[in-house]
């Protein structure tokens, strides 16, 4: 069960300085900046902190729900990199900075060496790299794993963007120099990747269910035909089965987010439900997003409307941290690896 | 916010582990035995299977124990019933009236009945069948026109229900039927429940064979068929406030998206341990899907344990669940690896058994006990549209 108090404040914030003008404006380059702050002086960003490492110390479940809280409200920062962040510095017992911070690498295939706090690589579609003041990078050094804290000023950044209109930036760490860095030989740009899309499924979950709302009182308020078009069968069983994607959506996303509570990332069972809900929320952003296009007509296809904010984020987020087939391909070679006869086992593993 | 979806997250208790360990040590003693076999189409009725399960203490698991109940959990129960179906045990006889018919005998039956009735359910000694549908009305289940009229001691019933699965195996059908014209104001009034002996004079029961080539459902005529008075279910005309959520939660169960289940089974078999890039993703989607799907069920189960009232959650797992399920078959034809005169070690023969069984149930699926439109209504009605 999550903190409400956490996550009614994120909710409150949200909704006080998350207008769809401030989505609008940070596309356009203006950093959101009371947002960001009254979302750090909450304590919110550093959740995945403990507080002996400068954080807030609650509980990974919460984080979680938060990140479910931004998906809805398409907040344009990076507070799911800066909890990632967060929790890729404890993992090597470091202290966290103030201010945005991403990560780096994003893909399990990413590499960067570090040699006496001393970087080399370069990263590709580093979330907000230029609106954050670090960029924590799991980097190796002679082969073991590392986190690097490394501030952005002097990198080497090169924009660009996500479907969404965010930064996603290349970034060139060649002779950059981490302020800190610790060794954390447990971890590897797996387990980032699987907290990472963790993260992403809830925010997916969130703007589902935003996308939902905003599908069904559009509904409601727009008259054709002389009635609402709510009215019309064809365009309530449509949004009875966004709701369905919805529900399995958040469901989906939450089972990935008690596992990783419970156990910690690593592990098969962390790994099947991390695969689970990345591909399942992946698909109903798909279908969900289709749907709500569908019934908001012409004007959802409006720069003006304000349901791209999500459904651009939909699609941006479900090939984030690995897509539906990526994530599809992994659980199926963990369950033929198990066999038939271990099928139904491992559905019922985790309850 | 349209509509809140809550799925809470439900750990099953440790009870409920052993539990499930118990019910498949069971199961494999039973397949062992040759008692029924989880590949197969066939025998899925047996009254000799349903007498073990009830001596168990599985069946009117939640129920009073004066009435051979056991009082146990939602959760228990609902483990036992997930174990079953996955593993394709014979639950015909006893399905029904354990999952449907027995509760609203417990909550709307007469005193006399309940003692006489439910004990026997709980044994296995007893098989239902649900006679909602007719010609007529389908899908309107509030049209029904087959009428009890009142005699002497009880009512004589004369019309016909058709669909009714499983008649020519039960001892009794619960069976909505008119008393009374509806009304101006509420066109669901003037229909009473009924419990009705399946074998008494005046009852027809004439087959329907399905397109699978079996005999599972019926069509029955009523001729001036005698109920006496004690068998009375509820009140008279009242039927439609008695259809109440609580019951349709008892259909939202693991039954609504474990029905092809032994399809992929056979698929992940016929893939082995090291299945190409393309069959692996086909069988992680799928098991995704699936693995979604069970949580919120679970959740459901939770939530009515918790004593909450989950009603559109639960038409959203049987939404979902039935679609799943029904587009489950064509997906494993068309991922499995082409095989030919393979060799007669493979599995082959049981893969394809398991795809052409599926694949002729698949159409029912989105039909039987509310059609997906129906479902899709009362989704639309929690979002607030109608
Ligand atoms: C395998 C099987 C077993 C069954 N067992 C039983 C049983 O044991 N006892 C029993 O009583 N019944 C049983 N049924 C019957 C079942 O309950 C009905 O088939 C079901 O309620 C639909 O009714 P119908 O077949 O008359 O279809 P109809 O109601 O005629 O519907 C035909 C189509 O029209 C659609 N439709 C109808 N009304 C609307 C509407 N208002 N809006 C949009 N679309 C609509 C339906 O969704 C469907 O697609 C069984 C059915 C099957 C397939």
């Amino acid at each position: 069960m999550t903190d409400s108090i956490i996550v009614d404040t994120a909710t409150r914030i949200f909704a006080d300085l998350c207008e769809p003008g401030t989505v609008n404006a940070a596309e356009e380059g203006q950093w959101p900046k009371a947002l960001w702050d009254a979302l750090e002086e909450s304590g919110l960003t550093l959740t995945w902190v403990p507080d002996t490492l400068g954080g807030a110390g609650a509980d990974i479940i919460d984080g979680f729900a938060v990140l479910r809280a931004a998906g809805r409200a398409s907040a344009p920062v990076p507070l799911a990199e800066t909890l990632l962040a967060g929790w890729l510095l404890t993992q090597a017992g470091l202290d966290a900075p103030a201010g945005p911070m991403t990560i780096a690498p994003v893909y399990e295939d990413g590499h960067i060496e570090l040699a006496n706090r001393s970087l080399r690589g370069r990263a590709r579609h580093v979330p907000f790299a230029r609106n954050a003041e670090h960029i924590v990078v799991l980097a190796y050094e002679a082969g073991t794993p590392s986190v690097a804290l490394v501030p952005t000023s002097g990198l080497a950044i090169s924009p660009g963007t996500s479907l969404a209109g965010e930064p996603r930036d290349t970034v060139t760490f060649d002779g950059a120099t981490a302020v800190a860095v610790g060794p954390a030989p447990g971890l590897g740009t797996l387990g980032l990747v699987q907290l990472g899309a963790a993260a992403r499924a809830q925010q997916m979950a969130g703007a589902l269910e935003h996308i939902l709302d905003q599908s069904v009182q559009w509904s409601l308020d727009r008259v054709q035909f002389g009635r609402p078009i709510a009215k019309f069968q064809a365009v309530q069983h449509s949004l009875a089965a966004l709701a369905g994607e919805v529900a399995a959506a958040g469901a989906a996303a939450d089972a990935a987010a008690e596992a990783i509570a419970r156990y910690g990332i690593g592990g098969e069972l962390v790994a099947a439900e991390v695969a689970i809900a990345k591909l399942r929320v992946g698909e109903a952003a798909g279908t969900g997003a289709a749907i709500a296009h569908q019934v908001h007509g012409a004007m959802g296809f409006t720069y003006e409307h304000s349901l791209h904010h999500a459904t651009r984020r939909l699609w941006t987020w479900r090939e984030e941290f690995g897509n539906e087939t990526h994530w599809a391909t992994q659980l199926g070679h963990m369950v033929a690896a198990r066999g038939a006869d271990a099928l139904w086992p491992f559905i019922t593993q985790g309850s | 916010m349209a509509y809140n979806f809550h799925f809470d997250p439900v750990d099953l208790p440790p009870e409920c582990q052993e539990l499930r360990q118990e019910v498949r040590t069971f199961l494999r003693q039973e397949i062992e035995a040759g008692t029924f076999s989880p590949t197969g189409g066939k025998g899925s009725f047996s009254k000799a299977f349903a007498r073990k399960v009830g001596a168990r203490g599985w069946l009117g698991m939640t129920w009073p124990k004066q009435y051979g109940g056991h009082e146990r959990s939602h959760l228990e129960r609902y483990v036992v019933i997930e174990e079953m179906l996955a593993h394709r045990a014979p639950n015909r006889s006893y399905a029904t009236a354990d999952r449907q018919s027995g509760p609203v005998i417990l909550r709307y039956g007469q005193e006399e009945i309940k003692q006489k009735i439910l004990p026997q359910i709980a044994s296995g000694d007893l098989c239902f069948c649900i006679g909602l549908s007719e010609p007529n009305s389908g899908s309107d289940v509030f049209a029904a026109s087959t009428r009890a009229t009142k005699t002497e001691g009880g009512w004589l019933v004369n019309g016909r229900k058709i669909w009714t699965s499983n008649a020519h195996n039960s001892d009794y059908m619960i069976a909505l039927l008119r008393t009374s014209p509806k009304t101006k104001e509420n066109h669901r009034h003037g229909l009473t429940q009924f419990l009705i002996e399946c074998k008494s004079p005046g009852i027809t029961i004439r087959p329907i064979i399905n397109l699978t080539g079996q005999h599972d459902f019926n069509e029955i005529f009523f001729d001036d068929v005698f109920v006496p008075d004690l068998h009375l279910i509820g009140e008279v005309d009242m039927a439609w406030k008695q259809a109440t959520d609580e019951l349709a939660y008892e259909r939202s169960g693991p039954d609504r998206w474990l029905e092809t289940f032994s399809g992929l089974v056979e698929l992940v078999r016929r893939a082995g341990p090291e299945p190409s890039e393309r069959l692996a993703e086909g069988i992680g989607r799928e098991v995704a899907h699936l693995a979604t799907l069970r949580r919120m069920s679970v959740s459901v189960a939770g939530m009515l344990h918790a004593g909450k009232t989950p009603g559109v959650e639960a038409a959203v797992v049987k939404d979902l669940g039935t679609n799943w399920e029904q587009a489950l078959p064509n997906k494993v034809r068309l991922l499995a690896p082409p095989s030919g005169d393979s060799s007669p070690e493979s599995n082959d023969d049981r893969f394809e058994e398991a795809l052409r069984h599926t694949t002729l149930i698949a159409p029912k699926l989105t039909i039987q006990g509310g059609t997906r439109e129906v479902l899709r209504g009362i989704i639309a009605r929690g979002l607030g549209l109608r």
